[in-house]
């Protein structure tokens, strides 16, 4: 009998069933067994996609209760193991849920409810409460793409028509990233999180809440440091770009955040990171950036003289930008003195010829910057590198005469120990 | 003359406070505050030379204060920091001084990166055991407090791994703060603070009295092991092994053991995980009675657990349950409640939870004995060495001594001997690679004598496999063979085989001949190579096929060390003068680097020179590898990677030849 054939009231009573009927859970492990119920939970899942998105008015008030117990009986698992527990998510396939075909499904049929010009987010928060998400948020590890894209727009959602649960929502997330960056360094839907975060962040009153400025500085800019940026790059750059936008007064701590968490070896990082200073740089104030111009300058100043061609080249692109170039050019009688002993360094050394040509050209915007400031800094450069090498001779000398004093006072130490020894066994001999 | 000077008195100390002033503290704060972090790095690490330097007052004054005010730096910097601290009572003064270090360490063990909190938590409890009573309560009792009642989540996590190193020291009053202070961070909003809570829950346990334990630690013990993220409910578990060893087995089974149940059977694999995992350790806290009650069932149900990974760890576990269940009765509890679930194991679905298993099931042939074994662990052994994944037959083949020990040379022969002949001669020559692999093993434990008669004939039918990688794997097994055995063994049973194949008609295994030639020569000695090798080798110069050929001249190259000037001048020489011509330019090619080589060393020969020199002169010459297809007939490590390349270019050169 099809939820289409029968009157209003039957009807009703037909969709609680199925609702409970879909509510029995099967095993996709094992591909050849209750292949005809499978089949027929299939079916009625359509059915009842259809008949939510169809009908006006079967979202009623006694429905709620079976519809969500429907969906957190077929979503709600723990997730197993990965087939691979040396998951490289940026290398292997992913381990795709066995019972996708089911799942979903349940996904779509609980999207179109959330999304039904007849839903009630306040009665649906009897059910869909802070457990609830809780639950919801773990799924997120999930190793199946497709699975993370449907929990992506269920959340957006959820965080749309629930005021009551935003600030859970924002707790947890914060919860499972402080794990993920601080405990397991493994957590596989960091981008999608990201994403939905992205777009809370774009709708946060001014002035900023301290909780927002904290969840910034202690989780998204330590969230760098993960191995995996590589995933989730891109969606983390855009939050933190929004919170500039929302925020100037964020620029000098980000970027001075940014810095402490530089990549020392990995290159590709490293590329990702002058990304997103030039993402900033894009909608920096020129007041913030009189603040952070030096220490920026100077890491910009080693990235260009990188051995690694990519990431040299990717600092120097900064030149092609015409906002960039115009606060270089208000600062650079700051900017200049900073960054010129690097380029004048690998205009002559640098192993590839396309750093080199670039080089000569930001070397030339400069010159015509401050040609009197470029000439004084050439003209002193080699005097400065004799300054830097005796300052390093300097150095070693300190440190050898710290540990000759250290050895002195090691020695003199045994010699009063000894002396007194000599002194007391003297006065008792006496 | 300084015979008078006390310690900080007297003429001595007017010198070293000149000493000091040459580097004020300005200085050596400058060091720490370069701006490369390489260099404030190695200032930091060498902070103790910089407060020895300073002298204890001035580090105390000065120092200390300074690094305290002036914490933001790199993580890197900040570990190495939180690390020296540690050390640094001596240097402060003594335990007198010691809460000195207590504020930076404080600060350090709010930072966010874990690593360099956990190191300032580990230098506060160092640093905790050389405060005095009085100064505990005073000075570090406060820290503790003040981690724990901190805001960000940071703080408190780092107080959950101090309560324990200060309790037993405390008054009674500051000892029920500080089980309050542990109470809250129980059940912290946070999981991350209610997972080091449940990390150290166990630790803290142990220094509590026992009445707090049962009053206290339980109720926070069963909240933990049923928090909402399974996170934290694994670490109970942990927990669990600390706590059921303070109990007494009635107050074990009221307190602990529902709870613990539960965890068996948790709806999340992690803490069903984590049980298996801890499973001997819990078996030992909450002996024998219970094991018997409740943890062998749980067992069977982590046996046959829906996850592989459960079942792997459980399996893992199965020797070591099995040898501390309690003597009288192990072997009947075993029989019936273990091993039918072990049976099932053998063919379970997940190779990981078969590897598992292959790695100890051997062990349970002592403590069953020999009647047992035989009759239920043999069809098992049998079955897993048919297993159709290498690392189950190879976990079985190297625990055979096992069960050598237990039923004797003979039955395992009767018994396993014909699945590992079977093997032998797999289809798949991987399977029979895999086995060769073994073949030096078992040959140990078998004994020569049982070599010889069973298995010597495999050893040497490999050296005809109609794979090359067979073969060349057969002739490197044959060199272990004889390390092992010895050269007599060699002499009577090996090389004779070998050198017949000289007169084979497949050009191939007179190749072979060759190359077991040229793998057994050192193993054998001088002797044999001279006596029984060389006459071989020189004869094969006249072979019509070139592969032989140059073979030949690569083998003379390799066994020259091993010769007298005699036989090098009188014979080799000759030899490889005529294959110096010969038409092939391969063998013209080989027949000259050996010629260069043995030159060389017919020359030292005559003129001794230093030991050192003689050494280098066989060694394969450089051009040797440029040559395509003339990858090391040298059996070296990097066998079985070249073996497939081999196959090729041998091919190749067959080819070209046009034979």
């Amino acid at each position: 009998m099809q939820t289409t054939d029968a009157t209003s009231n039957e009807q009703q009573e037909l969709f609680c069933q199925k609702l409970q009927q879909c509510c029995v859970l099967f095993d996709f492990m094992d591909s050849v067994s209750d292949l005809k119920s499978k089949e027929i939970k299939r079916a009625t899942l359509n059915e009842l996609v259809e008949y939510v998105s169809t009908n006006r008015g079967v979202i009623v008030e006694s429905a709620y209760s079976d519809i969500v117990k429907m969906i957190s009986a077929n979503i709600f698992r723990i997730l197993p193991p990965s087939d691979n527990p040396d998951f490289d998510p940026e290398e292997d396939e992913p381990t795709l849920e066995a019972s996708w075909p089911h799942i979903q499904l349940v996904y779509d049929f609980f999207l179109r409810f959330l999304e039904s010009p007849d839903f009630q987010p306040s009665i649906a928060k009897r059910y869909i409460d802070q457990k609830f998400v809780q639950q919801l948020l773990e799924l997120f590890d999930s190793e199946d793409p497709r699975e993370r894209d449907f929990l992506k727009t269920v959340l957006h959602r959820i965080y749309g028509k629930f005021l009551g649960l935003r600030a859970f929502i924002r707790k947890q997330i914060n919860n499972i990233f402080l794990r993920f960056i601080y405990e397991t360094e493994h957590f596989n839907g960091v981008a999608e999180l990201l994403e939905i975060l992205g777009s809370i962040i774009n709708g946060f009153a001014l002035p900023l809440k301290a909780e927002h400025k904290q969840f910034l500085m202690k989780v998204l800019i330590p969230m760098h440091t993960a191995k995996g940026l590589a995933l989730f790059h891109a969606q983390l750059a855009y939050c933190v770009v929004q919170f500039l936008e929302k925020d100037t007064t964020l620029t000098e701590p980000v970027i001075r955040g940014l810095l402490k968490f530089w990549p020392k070896t990995c290159s590709q990082k490293e590329v990702m990171f002058l990304g997103e200073i030039e993402e900033i740089l894009d909608v920096i104030e020129p007041t913030q950036f009189k603040k952070i111009e030096e220490p920026l300058f100077k890491q910009i100043s080693k990235c260009v003289s990188s051995s690694h061609f990519q990431v040299a080249e990717r600092a120097l692109y900064f030149w092609n930008n015409e906002y960039i170039l115009s606060l270089i050019e208000e600062n650079i009688d700051k900017i200049l003195p900073i960054m010129f002993a690097s380029l004048y360094k690998i205009s002559k050394e640098h192993w590839n010829q396309t750093i080199v040509a670039l080089v000569y050209n930001v070397l030339k915007t400069l010159m015509e910057m401050n040609g009197k400031l470029f000439d004084d800094l050439t003209s002193s450069y080699k005097a400065e590198r004799q300054r830097e090498k005796k300052k390093e001779l300097e150095r070693e000398e300190l440190w050898k005469k710290l540990e000759e004093l250290k050895l002195k006072k090691a020695l003199e130490k045994q010699n009063s120990a000894y002396n007194m020894h000599s002194l007391l066994s003297s006065t008792s001999a006496e | 003359m300084a015979g008078a000077a006390g310690p900080g008195s007297g003429p001595g100390s007017a010198g070293r406070d000149a000493d000091d002033s040459l580097y004020p503290i300005a200085v050596l704060i400058d060091e720490l505050r370069n701006e490369d972090v390489q260099l404030r790095l190695n200032s930091i690490k060498k902070l103790s030379t910089i407060a020895l330097a300073l002298g204890v007052e001035r580090t105390r004054m000065e120092l200390l204060p300074f690094l305290t005010d002036t914490i933001y730096d790199e993580d890197e910097v900040l570990l190495a920091l939180a690390e020296q601290l540690g050390d640094f009572t001596g240097l402060v003064g003594g335990p007198d001084f010691a809460h000195c270090l207590l504020p930076p360490l404080e600060s350090l063990a709010t930072v966010e990166e874990t690593v360099v909190r956990d190191k300032a938590v580990e230098s506060l409890r160092q640093i905790s055991q050389e405060h005095t009573p009085v100064a505990l309560e005073a000075h570090f009792v406060p820290l503790v407090k003040r981690l724990a009642s901190g805001d960000w989540f940071t703080s408190r996590t780092s107080a959950c791994g101090l309560f324990s190193v200060c309790y037993p020291r405390a008054s009674n009053v500051v000892k029920a703060e500080i089980r309050q202070h542990f109470r809250s961070l129980c059940s912290d909003d946070t999981p991350m603070v209610r997972r080091a809570a449940a990390s150290k829950l166990g630790e803290f346990a142990k220094v509590l009295e026992l009445d707090s334990v049962k009053i206290e630690i339980v109720p926070l013990f069963i909240n933990l092991a049923s928090d909402e993220q399974d996170s934290v409910r694994l670490l109970a578990v942990e927990a669990c092994v600390s706590i059921a060893q303070l109990l007494s087995q009635d107050d074990l089974e009221v307190l602990v053991m529902p709870t613990l149940r539960h965890a068996a059977e948790d709806k999340s694999w992690r803490v069903r995980y984590m049980v298996a995992d801890k499973f001997s350790e819990l078996q030992k806290a909450v002996g024998p009675k219970i094991t018997l009650n409740d943890l062998i069932p749980a067992f069977q149900n982590l046996l046959k657990d829906c996850e592989a990974e459960v079942r792997a760890a459980a399996v893992h576990k199965v020797k070591e349950l099995c040898e501390n269940l309690p003597i009288e009765g192990r072997e009947t509890i075993i029989m019936n409640r273990i091993l039918p679930y072990i049976k099932e194991l053998v063919s379970d679905t997940n190779q990981h939870v078969k590897i598992a298993l292959a790695s100890v099931i051997m062990g349970l042939c002592t403590i069953l004995g020999k009647e047992n074994t035989i009759e239920h662990l043999l069809p098992l052994f049998l079955a897993q060495l048919k297993d159709e994944c290498p690392e189950v037959r190879l976990n079985i083949i190297s625990n055979l001594d096992c069960v050598n020990e237990v039923i004797g040379i003979r039955q395992l022969s009767q018994s396993l001997l014909p699945a590992i002949v079977e093997l032998a001669e797999d289809a798949k020559w991987r399977v029979r690679l895999a086995i060769i692999e073994y073949m030096p093993l078992l040959a140990g434990q078998l004994g020569m004598e049982f070599f010889d008669e069973k298995l010597n004939s495999l050893c040497m039918a490999w050296l005809v496999d109609h794979v090359y990688a067979i073969r060349e794997a057969a002739t490197n097994n044959l060199m272990k063979l004889v390390q092992k055995f010895g050269t007599e063994w060699a002499q009577t049973t090996i090389v004779p085989k070998v050198l017949v194949m000289a007169n084979d008609p497949n050009y191939l295994h007179r190749m072979t001949t060759l190359f077991c030639i040229n793998a057994l020569s050192e193993a054998c000695g001088q002797e044999i190579t001279a006596k029984q090798m060389l006459p071989i080798v020189l004869k094969m110069a006249g072979d019509q096929v070139a592969n032989v050929r140059f073979n030949v001249a690569k083998s003379l190259q390799k066994i020259g060390p091993l010769l007298d000037t005699d036989a090098l001048q009188g014979k080799v020489k000759p030899v490889l003068q005529k294959l110096g011509q010969d038409e092939d330019m391969d063998v013209k090619y080989f027949a000259q680097e050996a010629i260069s080589v043995v030159a060389q060393r017919l020359r030292k020969l005559d003129f001794p020179v230093k030991d050192s020199e003689e050494h280098r002169a066989p060694g394969p010459d450089k051009n040797h590898f440029l040559r395509p297809g003339m990858l090391g007939e040298d059996t070296g490590k990097f066998l079985s990677l070249m073996s497939r390349q081999h196959k090729e270019t041998e091919r190749l050169a067959w080819l070209l030849r046009g034979q």
